[in-house]
């Protein structure tokens, strides 16, 4: 099914054979070769600097995030490792930048004196396995949501549209605040650790019910317009079942905004999760977290030296920075009508 | 004059003897139900009212009026996109007003339609190969020599390159695209085309290019066509029977002589006189109706037409007149039937 943006199928070998055969040999094989609209997309895309900055910026950050626990053996220290003989007496790491040196790049985090560039990778992978897990799911039930409202319409339309209105008026942060300590005490008994991978799957869960609404309201919105289009009817006409018209002429078409709201999510999630964990309700030691090590930091601004403060903040910065920009580019790239 | 209603009545439209009518539209009605807010009011738009006409094997029928008056929303029922509020549709002898399920799949093998929009009619993620062997795909139809090779001789039909098959459709220019609809249309060699306004949407100097591929498929495969327009010189130029719509309901129905040199009914009139003429400059004889149509919701009484009839008197306010042949030979809706030449 050629329903991905940019199938490389859809040409078929015939074409380059035919435009040979067209006139001007050279020119023509270039001019008579049919673009799809992902293959237009995705060279427009190519031509974006933006885009590929931060295109760039965040692979970068996705593959050290997903081989962290091999650069911490490469790099000879661990996450959680200790070192309360670089600390002063005040709990201060010695040395200038936060403790920058050889072995310690970005220098250790004051107070515990681990080592902040090990505690930002890992870190990081927290903050990514909870944003695309939690931009998975979401998304995914706000396209079936959105789908199903678009398309049957009616009462069941009414009833979704009612429920996603409804789940839209709740606070997103109180709702947090209130059940995720909820649900973490309430499933283990008094005195039992609650282990970090269930604190995740909590902030996951928490996510993708909050998360879903705005893409079932776009999707319902595309879907409301689209099925009215002619050649929707003219499947219809031509005895194609729902199946078929969801499927092979719907779907190909709300991709890119579909698209568009995944890139435009994940560093809504990054976000989210850094501001639940600087409030301490997210992810909780010994599982690294941007959001705590920016909250840890927090504490020794008044001292002259707060790398380990300006180090974490800016990471969390650079990373929804970079996310944004490039789901920005993307939604440029695949409807160039909307741009600006 | 009861006389002239009953035999109406029996056929209610101009039937030449002889052959049988591929399609018979008796009493088709379509209403739009309204509803302001969830407990608000209803109320009903009539977009299609007591509508009756026959197409014959090989035929065409205009379907004209102004935007609005309900044509679309016919060649929707016809083609069954849309379920008839009431009336009954026969093809072939059967009934088909409400056919469901696999019958309703082999039926619309038939009856194919054709849309005015060539840019919102074809898939803009789906090659001009898939949009065309779609039909044959939904049936599960395999012809004999494979669908590629069917769907490139479709295209040599309509006079498109068949090496395009590849192509998506932003590359084509809006002439070829409606190419590429008839195409589709004609996949599943179906024997009654709907199309709805397919010209109207193209330049001047694409329709004819395209009104006279429509000609030519119909003489060669022998095809009938219900042509939706409002476009009076095209229905001319490729219908041999006319049914002038008003506000959802049938104003005259007659052959092409009868309607274009002496129509009947003063709205036909209206119409013709509005067909800009370049050999006949200047307003000589135009007639210029007053106001819009006026709202499907809630519809004149009597004879809808006589808010912008300049010869409306009392009693077309308050009878409708019934659609009964007239001097000219067409059957018109109108107390006060014209009769007089076109000026």
């Amino acid at each position: 099914m050629s329903n991905t943006p940019a199938t490389a199928d859809s040409r078929s070998p015939g074409t380059e054979d035919t435009a040979v055969a067209v006139l001007q040999p050279e020119t023509a094989a270039k001019a008579f070769v049919g673009r799809s609209p992902g293959e237009l997309a995705w060279i427009r895309l190519k031509r974006d600097r933006t885009a590929f900055g931060s295109f760039i910026t965040v692979v970068l950050f996705i593959v050290v995030a997903l081989a962290s626990p091999l650069i911490s053996k490469l790099y000879g220290v661990t996450p959680t490792a200790g070192n309360a003989g670089l600390l002063n007496s005040e709990g201060l790491p010695i040395g200038y930048l936060g403790g920058i040196s050889a072995d310690h790049w970005l220098g250790l985090e004051a107070g515990s004196g681990r080592d902040l560039f090990m505690q930002l990778i890992f870190g990081l992978r927290t903050s990514l396995i909870i944003a695309f897990s939690a931009a998975i799911i979401s998304i995914s039930t706000g396209v079936v949501i959105g789908i199903i409202s678009g398309y049957f319409g009616g009462w069941v339309d009414q009833a979704l549209t009612w429920f996603t209105d409804f789940a839209l008026a709740f606070p997103f942060l109180v709702f947090a605040l209130a059940i995720i300590p909820i649900i973490n005490t309430a499933s283990y008994d008094v005195g039992e650790e609650v282990p970090g991978s269930f604190r995740i799957g909590v902030i996951i869960g928490v996510f993708a019910l909050f998360g879903w609404m705005t893409t079932a309201r776009l999707v319902r919105g595309q879907i409301l317009s689209l099925r009215e289009r002619e050649y929707v009817e003219a499947a219809r006409a031509a005895g194609a079942s729902s199946a078929h018209i969801l499927f092979k002429q719907l779907l190909p078409n709300i991709w890119a905004p579909i698209l568009v709201a995944f890139s435009l999510a994940l560093p809504g999630f990054i976000a989210a999760e850094a501001a639940l964990s600087f409030l301490n309700i997210g992810v909780v030691e010994p599982t690294p977290d941007l959001g705590r090590l920016v909250y840890y930091g927090r504490q020794w601004l008044g001292t002259p030296d707060w790398a380990y403060f300006l180090i974490p903040a800016s990471a969390v910065f650079i990373v929804v920075l970079a996310f944004n920009l490039l789901g920005d580019s993307l939604r440029d790239a695949l409807d160039p009508k909307s741009s600006k | 004059m009861t006389d002239l209603a009953d035999s109406a009545a029996s056929t209610a439209t101009t039937t030449t003897p002889g052959r049988e009518p591929l399609l018979k539209v008796e009493g088709l009605t379509k209403h739009f139900p309204v509803r302001s807010g969830l407990w608000g009011k209803g109320s009903v738009v009539r977009a299609v009212e007591n509508v009756n006409f026959e197409v014959k094997p090989g035929e065409t029928l205009g379907l004209v009026g102004e935007s609005g008056c309900g044509k679309t929303t016919t060649g929707r029922m016809l083609v069954r996109l849309l379920e008839p509020t009431s009336g009954k549709i026969t093809f072939e002898g059967e009934d088909i007003t409400h056919t469901k399920g696999n019958r309703l799949r082999k039926l619309r093998q038939d009856i194919q339609i054709i849309f005015q929009d060539p840019y919102a009619s074809l898939n803009p993620r789906h090659t001009v190969g898939r949009i065309v062997a779609m039909p044959l795909q939904v049936n599960g139809i395999d012809p004999p020599g494979g669908v590629k090779k069917r769907v490139q001789e479709l295209l040599e039909t309509v006079g498109l390159n068949p090496e395009h098959y590849n192509r998506y459709p932003h590359e084509f220019s809006g002439g070829q695209r409606q190419r590429i609809g008839i195409a589709r249309a004609l996949a599943l060699k179906p024997k009654l085309i709907v199309a709805d306004e397919p010209v109207s949407a193209l330049d001047v100097s694409i329709q004819a290019q395209v009104v006279n591929l429509l000609r030519q498929l119909q003489r060669d495969l022998g095809l009938s066509f219900v042509f939706i327009a409002h476009d009076l010189a095209v229905v001319r130029h490729f219908c041999e029977r006319i049914a002038v719509m008003y506000l959802g309901r049938m104003v005259e129905v007659g052959t092409r002589e009868q309607i274009y040199e002496n129509p009947a009914h003063p709205y036909t009139r209206a119409l013709l006189s509005a067909v800009p003429d370049v050999t006949k400059l200047g307003g000589h004889g135009r007639i210029k109706l007053e106001g819009d149509v006026p709202s499907p919701i809630d519809p004149p009484s009597g004879c809808v037409f006589h808010t912008r009839c300049w010869k409306a008197q009392e009693k077309c306010s308050a009878e409708a007149p019934a659609l009964v042949p007239v001097q000219n030979g067409s059957i018109a809706a109108c107390h006060f039937p014209e009769s007089g030449e076109v000026v």
